[in-house]
């Protein structure tokens, strides 16, 4: 099987400072955890993938070049990195994803791409919130927004970067129960994410990095009590399953 | 009684400030408002440059052609500066944009004092280049700041999809595949043609209210970029209006001057009459 994101020897520099060291790995259909401290690269290696930070080494999305295969390819960036009070409703926002597809740039959406806007709020229990301004909704209503505007691309491989940062418990159930569906439709979710505990339960696999690839593999094998401590560097044992 | 050439210079404040209320959306949304008053100082340079040259070449150093190209020239050096400047990270953009503003305005000032001297250059009119006289236009300086005014509308309004999505998401535009280094650049270009084409009627110090008053009275009582967008425009162009009318009322008054205080009076009321957040 072509993996659908496959990394070989991927480094990013900041200046001086490596982020990220040779990093190779094969994702596989299912939902990945990426995890790791603050400063692992877990941000990066997503960013690096899609070209918008400079790196080294070769990326393939399902064996092709990017440029290749946009349309199957979603990227929700995190939250707090856009100014929510942007002057857009929800589906305005939504509506963004559509933009590759558009035939024209001026005016307002085709009825199609509307439509496909409008079952992606549906589709994480936003349909009432279409028309309401993007500022005036809560910090779980707007992540929910970011995830329909990544579902209305139409995509068959996720990177997220921390979705579940800061939401309330509602919104986690409502997220985790999307990308389940997700999941169970042959997809792949790959998501930058912080909380070990939810790990043993909702993931199918992890990739735990520290600046480079500490282990990966499905939960089972690779999200062990030792992987965790090489990884974090021995702090928090007892998330561990 | 308006005059077939007060009618033209009605028309071309007109759409100016149609042009600085829809381009200046996008510049306020997407951090840029600084920026564009750093173009307005650093064209002055290029301004008396383009008189001198045409003086020294015996042509008409009225024209507004060659002065508003000097202008753009010199602007496009500012941005330049400015890019090197803060490349290092050293110097944050802010401090930056002082720096290039207050060199390029002094350089420009000193310019300015030797053109006055000279015979030819004098009768460019670069006084009103700083604080602005759309009476003194002409019918055909009216005409060339319209059309570029113009263009630049035609250019956001095509391209409105994309550029929103820039100013909202850069990371998710450029993850779509979509050019945000090109509509970053274009969007620059705007700013800086809006800006040059707006010094003869406006005035350096104040064609960056042109760009940012309107369009951040807009914001205030809008939701939707399309909704900010007209308003935007409709109110620069009132205050085109009223800046035209005002400098052939009272000729002794800076239009700049007029046109910002008629695009601030509209910001007054959108405050008051702001949406409860």
């Amino acid at each position: 099987m072509i993996p659908p994101l496959s990394l070989r020897g991927v480094s990013v520099r900041y200046g001086d400072r490596p982020a990220l060291s040779d990093v190779s790995w094969d994702a596989v259909p299912g939902l990945t955890a990426i995890l790791g401290p603050n400063g692992a690269g877990k941000s990066t290696l997503l960013r690096a993938a899609l070209g918008l930070v400079p790196a080294t080494g070769e990326v393939r999305f399902f064996g092709r070049p990017l440029a290749d295969v946009r349309n199957r390819v979603a990227f929700l960036p995190q939250r707090a990195s856009v100014d929510w009070d942007f002057p857009a409703t929800a589906l305005d926002v939504v509506g963004m994803a559509r933009l590759p597809r558009l035939r024209r740039w001026w005016g307002g959406l085709p009825g199609p791409d509307r439509d496909a806007a409008l079952s992606a709020l549906d589709s994480v229990g936003m349909a009432d919130f279409a028309g309401r301004q993007i500022g005036r909704l809560s910090g779980g209503q707007q992540q929910r927004v970011f995830l329909a505007r990544a579902l209305a691309q139409g995509a068959d491989l996720f990177l997220m970067d921390e979705p579940l940062a800061a939401v309330d418990a509602v919104t986690e159930r409502a997220i985790l129960a999307v990308l389940h569906r997700l999941v169970d439709e042959g997809k792949t979710v790959l998501m930058v994410h912080h909380d070990l505990s939810l790990v043993s339960e909702h993931f199918t696999d992890v990739l735990l990095l520290a600046g480079r690839v500490v282990a990966a593999g499905p939960v089972r094998e690779a999200f062990t009590e030792d992987s965790v401590a090489r990884a974090f560097g021995g702090l928090p044992r007892m998330m561990v399953a | 009684m308006i005059g077939h050439n007060t009618l033209i210079v009605l028309l071309g404040c007109v759409a100016l400030g149609l042009a600085a209320g829809v381009v200046g959306c996008f510049a306020l949304l997407r951090g840029r408002a600084l920026l564009a008053d750093a173009i307005g100082h650093a064209a002055l340079p290029g301004v008396v440059a383009a008189a001198l040259l045409t003086a020294a070449l015996g042509g008409e150093a009225r024209a507004l052609g060659p002065l508003l190209l000097g202008g753009a020239l010199s602007a496009l050096l500012g941005l330049w500066a400015l890019r090197i400047l803060t490349a290092s990270g050293r110097i944050r953009a802010d401090a930056g944009i002082a720096v290039v503003l207050s060199a390029f305005y002094a350089l420009g000032t000193v310019g300015l004092s030797v053109a006055q001297a000279i015979p030819g250059a004098a009768q460019a009119g670069l006084p009103h280049f700083i604080l602005g006289q759309a009476a003194t236009l002409t019918t055909n300086d009216a005409l060339v700041a319209a059309a570029l005014a113009l263009g630049a509308v035609g250019a956001v309004l095509a391209l409105f999809q994309p550029l929103r999505a820039l100013c909202f998401d850069e990371a998710h535009a450029a993850s779509l595949g979509l050019p945000v280094r090109r509509l970053d650049a274009l969007l620059l270009a705007l700013i800086l043609l809006v800006t040059v084409a707006g010094l003869p009627a406006v005035g350096l110090i104040l064609v960056v209210a042109l760009l940012i008053v309107p369009a951040a009275a807009a914001r205030l009582v809008t939701r939707r970029l399309p909704g900010m967008v007209a308003l935007a425009g409709g109110l620069g162009a009132l205050a085109g209006v009223a800046g035209a009318l005002a400098s052939q009322r009272l000729p002794e008054l800076p239009t700049g001057a007029a046109v910002v205080l008629a695009g601030l009076v509209f910001f007054a009321l959108a405050l008051l009459l702001r949406r409860p957040a």
